[in-house]
């Protein structure tokens, strides 16, 4: 297992009223992603737990591009990661923000 | 005197040293192996009929055994190596040099056996270029085929399954050759002719059915939301803008996506009759609720499909079928068929480099080419126009005359950027390259070259190639779409999004594609069970695809 964080500054807060969801499911490939409304508007944090070691760059460039596109602004997103593809991960953030 | 009939008296006196161990032309199979070795001589050329999925197994295992005194260092050229008595045969030296076409099963094997020096490599082809060669400089001098059934004077019913089996004997009976059979079941009748008896010399009854691989077969189930939004990228971004009728399919997943996508996303968007109406194609299950729902007009197939013939039989307005009802294939047929009348190849792989060259070959398994390369690509000497060959040349050379202009068959390379284990499909180099120079091949296996391909499709995005102006162009349209692979990542992001202005990368928001609508709810059937209900039951899947 490795732990990798992010922390991004945000351009606007997440739309949506929920406190919390969560898409996904641990399985091999694939993963389960928490996403809770506990931060300022203007932060976004990401921590993953994974399987596969050594994907660090990878997982930088997928987080970057996902808070560019979606500015989830006060999410705070928990990801337990069974080596899913990078496109799996988008999809589950993507999908995150839009459950919440 | 000079005489001119050597090959056929060498084969009658072949014939004559056989005829001891037959009654007419039935051979008992505990006898197999001394009729092979009375019949063939050291150094043949034998084809031991190994198709993509029929197996001559009894007659292996019959060759495996031979006396190496009597039957040594043969050639052997047949288009599969499938059994692992195939590669048994290389380490006990009852063959020596081969050239043949598909090793899926048996490719790591066959790479070892190669780097080991254990077998004499001819060539690796593609399944109508072995075929060609049976014709011109590798007639076999034996051909060890498989068949379902047989009457007494030696007529064959070769069934759904026939693949190979009629060029394999049209080169060898009429070229001084013997033809050997093996079979199921010995009838009064056969069901349908399919092989006349006077180009079959000897019958083998086996102990049990010969055996079939069931290749094609994929279920809905295990189909990953990334494998449906790459499969509506194509569909929105590829089938409907050239209106691809005639086309063939590869055996992954991407596609079996797409073939389960045609009723319910192809139907929304008013295609239905407008694409995907003729097929050269082995019967995919998967491809069952679109040809329920009228979308398929005709189906030529290269073998059958375990499961399948129920089905088929009952549906002939869609497959060709024999006199008996059940489905007649024919490899050779079918791979002209999508070479010269396929208007599209969509298909899987797993390297693609930066010129969009792309193999399956890797370092330690050597899978063979198939039937990809040829379905994969553009015919030189086709002449017939259609909406969407030409659309594609106009693309290709806009400025062209339009009279004088050659179209272009669309070449589709689909995947997901990640393949199994997250092993990335972008590579700045091919495995084949380092494999060719390893073994000292004067060419590394390819199995599409980059001037074919016209489209890269991934859930990223597709990339038109036959838009692109320069190999640099080509190489970031490319880069534009491999995601978040090491190729993908170093991509030119300026020229990436100048190349997406012009529309030669379109993302899924500029096909109108909303990735989150990706959802397994849109797979006409979402298990095998569906597919049988599809069918009214009349798809019976093998056990290893069922769970109920």
């Amino acid at each position: 297992m490795e732990d990798i964080s992010f922390r991004h500054p945000a351009r606007a807060r997440a739309s949506g009223t929920k406190r919390s969801a969560i898409v996904g499911v641990v399985a091999s490939g694939n993963l389960e992603v928490l996403v809770e409304r506990v931060l300022p508007d203007a932060e976004c944090a990401v921590d993953i737990k994974t399987a596969a070691i050594g994907f660090g760059e990878v997982w930088s460039a997928v987080i970057g591009d996902f808070v560019e596109r979606y500015s989830p602004g006060g999410l705070r997103f928990s990801i337990n990661d069974g080596g899913a593809r990078p496109d799996t991960v988008s999809l589950r953030l993507a999908q995150a923000v839009r459950l919440i | 005197m000079t005489s001119w009939q050597n090959n056929r008296a060498a084969r009658d006196a072949r014939i004559a040293a056989g005829a001891g161990l037959a009654r007419g032309k039935l051979v008992k199979a505990q006898d197999v192996t001394r009729l092979l070795e009375a019949v063939i001589r050291p150094g043949d050329r034998v084809c031991l009929e190994g198709d993509n999925q029929k197996q001559a197994d009894l007659l292996s295992r019959a060759l495996l055994a031979v006396d190496l005194s009597r039957v040594k260092d043969l050639h052997m050229v047949q288009s599969g190596v499938v059994l692992p008595e195939h590669l048994d045969l290389f380490d006990r030296g009852v063959a020596k040099r081969l050239d043949y076409a598909y090793s899926g099963p048996q490719s790591a094997r066959i790479a070892r056996m190669l780097f080991g020096g254990k077998i004499e490599l001819g060539a690796i082809h593609t399944y109508l270029e072995l075929f060609a060669r049976y014709f011109i400089d590798l007639t076999p001098q034996v051909a060890l085929i498989a068949a379902v059934s047989a009457d007494r004077e030696g007529n064959l019913y070769t069934g759904p399954n026939t693949e190979d089996t009629p060029t394999v004997v049209e080169a060898t009976a009429f070229k001084d050759g013997v033809v050997i059979a093996q079979v199921n079941e010995i009838v009064e009748t056969v069901p349908r002719v399919d092989i006349p008896a006077d180009r079959v010399h000897f019958i083998v009854k086996a102990d049990k059915p010969f055996f079939v691989e069931p290749l094609f077969t994929r279920d809905p189930a295990a189909i990953t939301e990334g494998q449906i939004l790459t499969a509506m990228l194509a569909i929105k971004g590829v089938y409907a803008p050239y209106g691809v009728q005639r086309l063939n399919h590869g055996i992954g997943f991407s596609t079996a996506a797409i073939e389960l996508l045609l009723p319910t996303f192809g139907e929304r968007l008013g295609l239905k009759g407008r694409i995907a109406t003729h097929f050269a194609l082995n019967p995919h299950p998967a491809l069952i609720p679109a040809i329920e729902s009228g979308w398929v007009r005709q189906i030529h197939s290269f073998g059958s499909e375990v499961g399948m013939d129920d089905y088929i039989r009952a549906r002939s307005d869609i497959y060709f079928t024999g006199p008996d009802g059940s489905l007649r294939s024919n490899r050779a047929f079918c791979q002209t068929a999508g070479l010269y009348a396929g208007d599209m190849f969509i298909g899987s792989t797993l390297q693609i480099d930066l010129q969009g060259n792309s193999s399956t070959i890797t370092t330690s398994r050597i899978a063979g080419f198939g039937g990809a390369p040829n379905m994969g690509a553009d015919a030189r000497g086709r002449r017939h126009p259609s909406e969407s060959w030409l659309k594609a040349g106009a693309e290709a050379d806009p400025d062209g005359s339009p009279p004088m202009r050659r179209g272009r068959k669309l070449v589709v390379q689909i995947g997901e950027t990640f393949g199994d284990k997250n092993v990335p499909l972008f590579v700045e180099r091919l495995d084949a390259i380092e494999l060719a120079e390893k073994l000292k091949l004067d060419l590394a296996p390819v199995m599409i070259y980059g001037d074919d391909v016209t489209h890269v499709v991934t859930e990223e995005g597709v990339a038109n190639l036959l838009l692109c102006r320069t190999a640099q162009e080509r190489e970031q349209a490319i880069r534009g779409v491999a995601g978040y692979t090491d190729v993908g990542r170093r991509r030119d992001h300026g020229m990436v999004s100048r190349l997406r202005e012009r529309g030669v990368i379109r993302r899924p928001e500029d096909l109108g594609i909303n990735p989150l609508d990706a959802d397994r709810s849109l797979l006409a059937a979402r298990s095998i069970k569906d597919l049988v209900r599809w069918s009214g039951g009349l798809y019976a899947p093998p056990s290893k695809f069922r769970n109920w």
